[in-house]
């Protein structure tokens, strides 16, 4: 009796997992040693890592790079301060509330201000620097991806630094400890979960959102989802393709391993 | 505690002044006459107007509406269900199991779900379009559900199952009256979550829908591919607004339910 209805509820779920989990997994990484003409290859692998796609790699995690740092140096003040404030839960909430609009409004939100006679461009004519050409260019993409991530980054170091025990900071500064070496000895070390989970929900989407290089980069950009998607979507080229996307999965599996806490996103986030 | 100058106050300010900055700017210009993103005319209300007559985009809007509500809908009984397998599995190692292969669409980014779904379902004869938007839509939406679900199911006290079945319930009963109605606010708040989700798509549905059909952010993509029209302004906020009331709404679920509220992780 106990066994038969276990199974019952473990069958369209186990259907789930067969279907959408495990099918596409195995047929991404069947299609990575598969060549144009359907033969078993291991030429995308070799294309992968000796010609451009390398550099590519290099300079997509570059970008990656840039935008967690960034994104990091500005959230963290911010959620320390907010942690401080009188209502910071509804402070918070009207952090999280801009994540809620879909990033394309977002990002063609910065098509008209990065524009030729957009404001930024009219505020720099102003200032007597003269037009600038800011769209399609790498500064634009970390910007936006930027302002994009901040609010991610902030959550999980607002949800550490409001765990953190305050007679802990109290103690410190009792013992003679400046702010800054309170800071750096007691209140970084307590909240670096918050910070790993913040830089991991940056740091991947940085790699594989295609939609910003494509919009506010053209083509000054690609990064390893943009190249995935010209693969798939435009040269029809799926080996290489998903020789990419499997890459990009090893290297989440990694990034997930060094930065300890395996579950992202949902999981973390539900202390708000 | 020394009170000088009050920089945090600025440097908050600042931040948020540059969160809603652009969105307040996109709404803004949908009601510029000038037809551009910059040098305001005059009031207008034409391009909204514009929005509710182009039949296209109302279908478009339709199709969205249609993918999320069925999608979610799908999604949280098969999510229900995974959550009770999972509670039910005794073993920890095979529990741990199916919670890491439940992650997988979780923490992969839309790229890949896009792209290894479109093989999928190309591999097993699919046709893009409507059944595989929909299909690719329950299958990133099922592990949100059962994340949701999961933790009612073990809040749950045990003793409640026991005594249900000591007072002679059947399995079904059990299962009806007692399981399904203490994880209700977790249902709800996973239904709402997958809803969302689909909403918000974008990469994943652009990647497996194939011509003649299209859902709105796949449809302001390819707009805002081709350069600045006022529609899509008065479209953000029109979606902004929705967006605000589903929020709202979620955070009234999420606080009778004692869930936390997320938010739309980028993947």
């Amino acid at each position: 009796m106990e066994t038969r209805s276990r199974n019952l509820f473990l069958i369209p779920y186990a259907f789930w997992i067969a279907l959408f989990v495990i099918a596409p997994v195995m047929l991404v990484l069947f299609f990575s040693f598969r060549g144009l003409d359907g033969g078993f290859t291991l030429s995308n692998w070799t294309h992968f890592f000796t010609s451009t796609y390398f550099q590519l790699t290099l300079s997509s995690f570059w970008y990656a790079f840039l935008i967690t740092l960034f994104a990091l140096l500005i959230s963290y003040p911010t959620a320390l301060i907010l942690t401080k404030t009188k209502h910071k839960q509804l402070w918070l909430l009207l952090i999280i509330v801009p994540s809620w609009i879909n990033i394309l409004l977002k990002v063609y939100a910065f098509l008209g201000i990065f524009g030729t006679y957009g404001p930024v461009n009219a505020l720099l004519e102003t200032m007597g620097i003269g037009t600038q050409q800011i769209l399609f260019t790498d500064f634009s993409f970390v910007f936006v991806s930027v302002y994009i991530f901040i609010p991610f980054m902030i959550l999980p170091i607002f949800n550490a630094l409001d765990k953190l025990n305050p007679t802990l900071v109290d103690a410190s500064r009792d013992l003679g400890a400046s702010s800054w070496e309170t800071f750096r000895q007691v209140i970084f070390p307590l909240t670096a979960s918050g910070v790993k989970a913040g830089c991991q929900l940056v740091f991947i989407p940085s790699l594989s959102l295609f939609m910003i290089t494509r919009l506010i980069a053209g083509n000054q950009v690609i990064t390893l989802g943009t190249a995935i998607e010209q693969h798939f979507l435009v040269t029809q080229d799926w080996g290489m393709g998903s020789t990419i996307a499997v890459f990009l999965i090893a290297v989440m599996a990694v990034i997930m391993f060094l930065t300890g806490d395996r579950k992202r996103g949902l999981a973390n986030e539900k202390n708000v | 505690m020394k009170k000088t100058f009050n920089w945090p106050a600025v440097y908050l300010a600042l931040v948020f002044v540059i969160l809603y900055a652009p969105i307040f700017y996109l709404m803004v210009y949908s009601f510029n006459s000038g037809g551009t993103m910059y040098g305001f005319e005059s009031f207008t209300w034409d391009y909204y107007i514009e929005v509710f007559q182009d039949t296209r985009l109302l279908i478009i809007v339709l199709n969205t509406v249609i993918i999320a509500l069925l999608s979610s809908l799908i999604s949280t009984v098969i999510g229900v269900f995974g959550a009770l397998a999972i509670t039910y599995v005794k073993r920890q190692r095979n529990k741990n199991t199916l919670l890491s292969l439940n992650n997988v669409l979780i923490v992969s980014p839309d790229v890949i779900i896009g792209a290894s779904l479109l093989i999928l379902f190309t591999f097993i004869g699919i046709r893009l379009g409507f059944t595989s938007v929909l299909l690719a839509h329950i299958a990133f939406s099922v592990p949100i559900v059962v994340i949701m679900v999961l933790p009612k199911l073990q809040e749950m006290s045990p003793t409640l199952i026991d005594a249900a079945r000591d007072l002679g319930a059947s399995r079904l009963d059990v299962l009806t009256k007692v399981i399904l109605p203490s994880i209700t606010p977790g249902i709800f708040a996973g239904f709402f979550m997958a809803l969302t989700y689909s909403l918000d798509d974008f990469a994943v549905t652009f990647f497996v829908t194939g011509n003649g059909f299209t859902t709105l952010s796949v449809e302001i993509y390819s707009l805002a591919r081709q350069g600045i029209s006022l529609q899509i302004n008065a479209l953000s906020t029109l979606i902004f607004l929705v967006t605000l009331v589903l929020v709202i709404g979620y955070y009234f679920i999420s606080k009778k339910s004692g869930a936390g509220l997320g938010m739309g992780v980028p993947k």
